[in-house]
């Protein structure tokens, strides 16, 4: 059976390179970075290079990189880490309505702790208003948050302008600007200077690196709170034994993309125009979410109406096509995405999501093997639906 | 596709009974497609038994392996047998459904009990008549 993953959003299969990099890892060079016997130094030497690695994918300098073990915990740093370090200051923060869960549910957890939350709505597309940003910093705002892109839609926001209005709009230091770039880094180029941001996440299973090893630039001054306070590891932010092995994947990975990542964009582009192109002119009431042309490389998103993502996607599956949906029940937590919410997507067409995310082992092939898939599926599950009159 | 036992997805990929009944004696529909899940059941009685069943589902392979499993069941049964049909029941005839998933073996089930009842409300009307 032909096997396409079109579910790159959940993780990339890693880079031959990244292999074999992280192997002497695990097999030698086992030791704990901070020993200062010999058994630290491979460790330590290879961790170091990681950190100049993803410095140079985003323009920062190697000492304003902090190694964590996933996004969202880059990003569980950098909202709750800044709001309670400088909860002096003010208790006051902004995000998007579409955030990754990591983020709002920090925000959450600041609530509950006595701050307050100002969340931005967006347009139809996911598209933030720098002007709505701006018009939510008050005095007392200590962090702005809004994503370099949305992983449920595809759509890149425009966060040198965002940051831009946010910095005119605030003080010399404050608000504190974070961008959540798990979607972007090392598919977009990013340097951290052009965009105007303080603190960025990143994680490495998202640009053919492994699971387990994610990063949290945070700019030089940026006072920040420790999550993990234990030893001495990263500079104190973060304590607690590195995982060299994925950290020099994630670095190996990084080092790639720098230079891969055009070539990557300009290989999955047409795959995704032509991927929406079938969908929407092929088959009835299939709709597009999120921008039709700000959007991610490789990103495809649409909601089928009258029937239910899960079991499209499990009869894709059956068929060897993995992909994503954002549906209330294939949700573990039986919720509707927020991120459709947000778009003003109805309740009942966002059960009909799908969400396609392509790399570059996949093809043109791929994209037509789902065409000859994917329309008998959804014409199977409109019959069955009495929602649908033909 | 581990979450879901090889019954599950027998059922989801060969539903039984699916379709509609025009002249159906009683239906019953339950949910909305807001909440993600929503079924219509369709029977046919005969001398106190479910002589047909059909049905048309919008929902998750448990929502459709559900009803299916539920029109299997039902068929050929007592309106007193089929309205003791529980969700248990239910899901284990199905060999289990993961925990996040038994609000729609509950809803197959309220579905068809749903249809007995206008079934029912139908009768007492054209005996009053």
């Amino acid at each position: 059976m032909r096997e396409v993953y079109f579910d790159h959003a959940a993780a990339t299969p890693l880079l031959p390179e990244v292999v074999e990099a992280m192997i002497p890892f695990l097999k030698e060079h086992w030791g704990n970075p901070l020993s200062l016997h010999r058994f630290g130094e491979k460790p330590r030497e290879a961790m170091e290079k990681a950190r100049v690695q993803v410095a140079e994918l985003i323009g920062a300098r190697p000492k304003e990189i902090y190694f964590t073990a996933s996004g969202s915990e880059a990003n569980n740093m950098a909202i709750k880490g800044v709001a309670l370090m400088n909860q002096k200051r003010g208790k006051h923060i902004v995000v998007s309505a579409i955030e990754h869960h990591s983020v709002l549910n920090s925000a959450k957890t600041l609530e509950k702790l006595g701050f307050e939350v100002t969340i931005v709505p967006v347009d139809k597309y996911g598209l933030v208003n720098p002007d709505d940003v701006a018009a939510a910093v008050r005095k007392d705002t200590t962090l702005v948050s809004v994503m370099h892109a949305n992983n449920e839609i595809g759509t890149i926001e425009p966060i040198a302008e965002i940051a831009r209005a946010v910095k005119e709009r605030g003080t010399r230091h404050f608000p504190y600007f974070h961008t959540d770039a798990v979607a972007t880094a090392g598919i977009l180029p990013i340097d951290v200077d052009e965009l105007g941001v303080d603190l960025l996440s990143l994680a490495g299973n998202q640009f053919y690196g492994p699971h387990g090893a994610g990063a949290l630039f945070v700019r030089r001054g940026v006072r920040i709170m420790p999550l993990i306070d234990g030893g001495i590891q990263e500079s104190g932010r973060r304590a607690g034994t590195e995982n060299v092995a994925a950290i020099v994947g994630l670095g190996t990975a990084a080092e790639v993309a720098k230079t891969q990542r055009e070539e990557w964009a300009r290989y999955l582009a047409p795959l995704r125009d032509r991927l929406i192109e079938r969908l929407t002119t092929e088959i009835d009431h299939v709709y597009l979410t999120g921008h039709p042309t700000q959007r991610l490389p490789g990103h495809v998103s649409v909601c089928v109406e009258f029937i239910e993502g899960e079991s499209m996607l499990l009869f894709l599956s059956m068929q060897g096509i993995a992909v994503s949906s954002g549906s209330t029940c294939t949700s573990r937590a039986l919720k509707a995405s927020h991120v459709l919410t947000a778009i003003g997507v109805p309740a009942a067409l966002a059960q009909g999501s799908l969400v396609f995310t392509m790399g570059q082992g996949n093809t043109m092939e791929d994209v037509d093997y789902v065409m000859d898939v994917l329309p008998p599926i959804i014409r199977r599950l409109r019959e069955m639906s009495p929602l649908y009159k033909a | 596709m581990a979450v879901y036992s090889e019954k599950v997805l027998d059922h989801f990929m060969n539903p039984r009974n699916v379709g509609e009944i025009p002249d159906a004696d009683g239906v019953g529909i339950v949910g909305n497609p807001v909440c993600g899940d929503m079924m219509a059941f369709y029977i046919k009685v005969d001398n106190g038994r479910i002589s047909d069943i059909k049905f048309k589902t919008f929902g998750c392979g448990a929502a459709i392996a559900v009803s299916s499993m539920v029109s299997e069941m039902a068929k050929g049964m007592t309106l007193e047998e089929a309205k003791k049909l529980n969700r248990n029941m239910v899901a284990d005839e199905l060999d289990g459904l993961p925990p996040n998933k038994m609000h729609c073996s509950n809803l197959g089930a309220e579905a068809l009990r749903k249809a007995i009842e206008d079934y029912e409300s139908k009768q007492a009307q054209e005996q009053t008549q």
